[in-house]
Order: structure tokens, then C-alpha cells, then sequence
């Protein structure tokens, strides 16, 4: 992790310990009339990947007036093959451009032979998988100049040959690489539903101490090859009861923290996000009257 | 089992439905995944089939719902993105859909998807300041023949054999479409000069007489190309300026 350097070391800022949301072109009127609702922005990396037109035009008025998180979605890291090298372009070129407060990736893969697969896939854990996902990492922070966040899965399936807990994984490809994580709450509550775990006893062994972010969104319910309740991940819908109170918990030992309201599919009307994100902000403050602390991040 | 080995067998159940889940996702207790499984698979065939969605709505608006869903599910069975920017997935789905035999009873569907993917290129298209007319007001008149035009980034030309501009003009409002009028060849000039993407009808012989300057020919040469009787290249050198086909500046090397 030589020649790394945070992103409040290059100028631009990091994001306020406070709630933010995914930017939606539909709600673009709303934002500029609405100053100051939320405390960030964060968009999906590759749907700025076009070389201009009205998604920049938007981005750019959005970038102008709040701090801005970037979240790719497709560069594959926990895949065996290696990083596409254009894709890593487009990125630094997205980065350069918008000089964004941070940008995350996911601990999954998303390309193989058969093409780009459009989802967050699974991988094993275990000594193997976890060399490759550091150098991948590496790789990155490198091509990028810039520290990144990894994000634990909602995962619906697990390996039968994973051999490191997914939080020991996480913690030991911090330590290695010197990235940071973004905690994805409903994505804790989704997984230990689908296989069997308790969340809290998930977030007491996550290292906190790495989480620059946190996300939090709506899970769809479905049922799996027994009749047991299969959780999806499907960030259509508001965020439910058993995901705030994991949030609570969460900031309660963190303190207040970037936090994102996705809400991708199904978007709802501007003050509805607007009225999640304060919820979140509620949680935070809750936490800081409890313990007296203002910014414990 | 080799990490590439689990992740290639896991790749393969997710593009072919005939598979099991992958072994390497069995429980210990050998109790069934295929349903955890599916979810994958639904999950690649709701974000393609939803990109394909979003880029051709007229389209789908044309055939409905369901019948566009099976089309674009067999599409993105044949072709996977190549990238992961899928806001460039689907460039190829109007020669997919002239291709499709059940869509061989509506022959205007692939030329309307042609103009949704020259649309949405348009839209994606890098930013450039348009040609202005004032740049030919600035123009000696003796020097009109020798000049030479760049195509706006955004620019699209486009040439059907079906009225497809008006079918897919006719589809954009809330209320029903009705045929065109008059059921004929068009040709189009797909252009984003600004922030919109706008559709214009060519008249007769703009095609040439555009395709012509866009590809590097002087005015006197395009006017030749396209020359028929009636044919004002004048007229149509404005008419193309004004919908932002070029770029600024225009040339007069030879």
C-alpha cells in the first residue's frame, strides 16, 4: 500500500458523517430546488461511462453542490482473472473528472468467459481467494491513486470448500491491502437470514474500525428450495424495521457515519428518499445524545 | 476446487438453465440450492433484459410486454455485454430483431430499433459546440464549393425502408399511435447539438447529400453526389446546419 493516499489528502474532502442517497436523474429538479436535504450524493460508476451528454450535465450540476461518493458495480475484484485494465481507465478518468470523496467496489465478481454478468456474484473464501482479491485490490488503489472502500455481499448461496469467516476475510484484506470497507447493513441482515447466522454476532466480529461508509436499503422476501425464508437484495422498497435496528447497533459503536439510502428499483417520489435519509440521521443523533460524543468518525 | 475452477463452473450453470447449481455451492448436508441459485440466474436476466428495456422503449411499446421480454430474453441468452458499462449494451439488438422470425410479421421493427440505438448513442454522445450558420455568413461565396464540414459527435444519419422516424414520432405520446399517412422509405438525422436528442425526416436526397459531407467531401462535391432535379444542396446545407449536424469549425483545405 505504498504511495496511497486518502482522498482528504488530494483536496477534496470526505463525506459528512451523515445520510445520504443514490442520485436518481428523476429527482433532479427536486434536489436543486430542495438545498441541503442530504448530506452526500453517491452514483453507480458505470452509468457515467458515456463520453457526455445530459447524465454529465446532471452529475456535474449534483458534484457542484454536494460531496459526491462514486460506487462501481462492475470491476469484477473477486474474480480468479485479472482486472480489466480499460475498465480501470474509464474509472480513473471518472475519478479525475469528478474528484469524488471516495470510491467503493464490492467483494464479489461480475466477469467471466461468457461476458459481463450484470450481477454481484459469490466467491469462496479461503487462502487462495484471498491472495487474489488483495493483489486485485492493490491493483486498483494503484491504478486509481486513491484508497477505496470494499463492501461485504448479500449472498444467496454459500461454498462448501470457504474455509475463513467472511468478516475474518474482510478484516485481513483491510489489513493487507489498507483499504477501508463499506459496511452494507441489509446486506448483513440479508446473508444471515439466508444462511442461518445471527447479524448481531456478525457486526461484533466486522472490523469497524475500517468502515468509511455504510449502506442500507430494502430486501425483498422469497422463499428458498425448503420453504425457509430466502431474503433478496433488491434495494426496491423502504428500509426495514429489522435492518435499522442492525443500524442503531452499528452506529452505536461507530458513531456517525456516512450512510446511504439505495433505493434503485421502484423509486420513489424525492421526499420519500429524503424522509429515509433523516431517519438515518435520527439514528445518528440518537446515538450521539447517548453517549455525548458529536463525531466519534 | 481451484478458484478458477469454482468460478467457471459457477459462470456456466448461470448462462444455461439446463445445469444444476453448482456443486461447489452444495450444502454439506447435500439439501437442495437450485431456488438460491435462480436467483442469480434472474438476477443477470432482470438487469439485461432491463437495460434492453430502457435503451428500446418504442420498440416495446410496438410488440408489448410480453412479447418484447421474449425477445430480449433470447437476445440476452445469444449475447452477453463484452463490457460492463451496460449503458453501451444492446448496440446490437436491431439486426438481432431482424433476425428474429417471430417478429418477421412487423418488417418495421428492426428500423425502429435502429433509430432508438442511433437515439441513445446520440444521447451518450461526447459534447461539441455545434456549427452555427454564422460560420457561413463569414464565408466568400466564391469559397462555399471547397468547404469541408465535420460531423457532430452526436450526429447520426440513418435510411429505412419503412417510415420508421414517423412510426417511432407517432409512439411517443401517451395516446395511441396510428400508422403514418403515407407508407413510405425515410431517412433520418439523429442529432444532439445541446442537452435534447432530436429526430428530423430527411427530404428527398439527404441522405447522400449528408452522408457525403460526413464522411469528408467538399460542398461542391457532395452537391454533385446528391445532384437530381430539383435538388437545392443550399437549402439543405441550412436545413443540416440548423439541426446541429457539425461541429465548429468548418474547413477549407482541400
Amino acid at each position: 500500500m505504498t504511495g496511497l493516499k486518502l482522498a482528504s489528502a488530494r483536496g477534496v474532502g470526505l463525506l459528512p458523517g451523515r445520510a445520504g442517497v443514490g442520485f436518481k436523474p428523476e429527482h433532479f429538479e427536486a434536489i436543486l430546488a430542495d438545498a441541503g436535504e442530504v448530506g452526500f450524493f453517491e452514483v453507480h460508476a458505470e452509468t457515467y461511462m458515456g463520453d457526455g451528454g445530459p447524465p454529465h450535465r446532471r452529475l456535474e450540476a449534483i458534484r457542484a453542490a454536494y460531496p459526491l461518493s462514486l460506487h462501481g458495480v462492475g470491476l469484477s475484484i473477486g474474480s480468479p482473472r485479472p482486472l480489466d485494465r480499460d475498465h480501470l481507465q474509464r474509472l480513473k478518468g471518472l475519478i479525475g473528472r469528478y474528484q469524488p470523496a471516495q470510491f467503493s467496489e464490492h467483494l464479489a465478481w461480475s466477469s467471466h468467459d461468457e461476458g459481463f454478468l450484470a450481477d454481484l456474484l459469490p466467491l469462496p473464501y479461503d487462502d487462495e481467494t484471498l491472495a487474489i482479491v488483495c493483489r486485485h485490490i492493490d491493483q486498483t488503489q494503484e491504478a486509481l491513486g486513491t484508497r477505496m472502500l470494499l463492501e461485504n455481499p448479500s449472498t444467496y448461496v454459500q461454498f462448501s470448500d470457504s474455509a475463513i469467516a467472511e468478516t475474518e476475510f474482510l478484516a485481513e484484506i483491510a489489513r493487507r491491502t489498507g483499504c477501508g470497507l463499506l459496511l452494507d447493513v441489509n446486506n448483513v441482515h440479508v446473508s444471515a437470514t439466508n444462511h442461518g447466522f445471527d447479524p448481531f454476532a456478525y457486526l461484533a466480529a466486522f472490523p469497524l474500525r475500517h468502515v468509511g461508509e455504510i449502506h442500507l436499503a430494502g430486501y425483498a422476501d422469497a422463499t428458498d428450495d425448503e420453504g425457509a425464508p430466502l431474503l433478496i437484495d433488491a434495494h426496491n422498497s423502504p428500509v426495514r424495521a429489522a435492518v435499522w435496528a442492525l443500524y442503531q447497533e452499528t452506529v452505536g459503536r461507530l458513531g456517525p457515519t456516512p450512510t446511504l439510502i439505495e433505493w434503485d428499483n421502484d423509486v420513489p417520489a424525492w421526499p420519500v428518499l429524503v424522509d429515509e435519509a433523516r431517519r438515518a440521521d435520527a439514528a445518528m443523533a440518537r446515538r450521539a445524545d447517548a453517549t455525548g460524543l458529536r463525531h466519534a468518525v | 476446487m481451484p478458484f478458477e475452477a469454482t468460478i467457471a463452473s459457477f459462470a456456466h450453470a448461470l448462462v444455461d438453465p439446463s445445469r444444476p447449481a453448482p456443486a461447489a455451492t452444495r450444502r454439506g448436508d447435500g439439501r437442495p440450492v437450485e431456488r438460491r441459485f435462480a436467483v442469480y440466474r434472474n438476477n443477470v436476466a432482470v438487469a439485461l433484459i432491463g437495460a434492453l428495456e430502457a435503451r428500446y422503449p418504442v420498440v416495446r411499446r410496438l410488440v408489448g410486454d410480453d412479447f418484447f421480454r421474449a425477445m430480449a430474453g433470447a437476445y440476452v441468452a445469444a449475447e452477453k455485454p463484452r463490457a460492463p458499462t451496460l449503458i453501451h449494451y444492446g448496440d446490437s439488438f436491431p439486426d438481432f430483431v431482424a433476425g428474429f422470425p417471430p417478429a418477421g410479421a412487423v418488417a418495421y421493427l428492426a428500423d425502429v430499433a435502429r433509430l432508438e440505438n442511433a437515439w441513445i448513442e446520440a444521447y451518450h454522445a461526447a459534447e461539441a459546440a455545434p456549427l452555427g450558420l454564422d460560420a457561413l455568413a463569414a464565408t466568400a461565396p466564391d469559397a462555399f464549393e471547397t468547404l469541408r464540414f465535420r460531423p457532430h459527435p452526436a450526429a447520426r444519419l440513418l435510411r429505412f425502408a419503412h417510415p420508421a422516424a414517423s412510426i417511432w414520432a407517432a409512439s411517443q405520446g401517451e395516446s395511441e399511435p396510428r400508422p403514418p399517412e403515407i407508407w413510405a422509405a425515410e431517412e433520418a438525422l439523429v442529432t444532439r447539438p445541446d442537452a435534447d436528442v432530436f429526430v428530423r425526416v430527411l427530404p428527398p436526397g439527404g441522405f447522400a447529400f449528408a452522408a457525403a459531407l460526413f464522411s469528408g467531401a467538399s460542398l461542391g462535391e457532395a452537391a454533385a453526389l446528391a445532384a437530381a432535379d430539383g435538388f437545392d444542396p443550399g437549402a439543405h446545407l441550412v436545413g443540416l446546419i440548423e439541426a446541429g449536424a457539425f461541429q465548429s469549425p468548418i474547413s477549407q483545405e482541400p
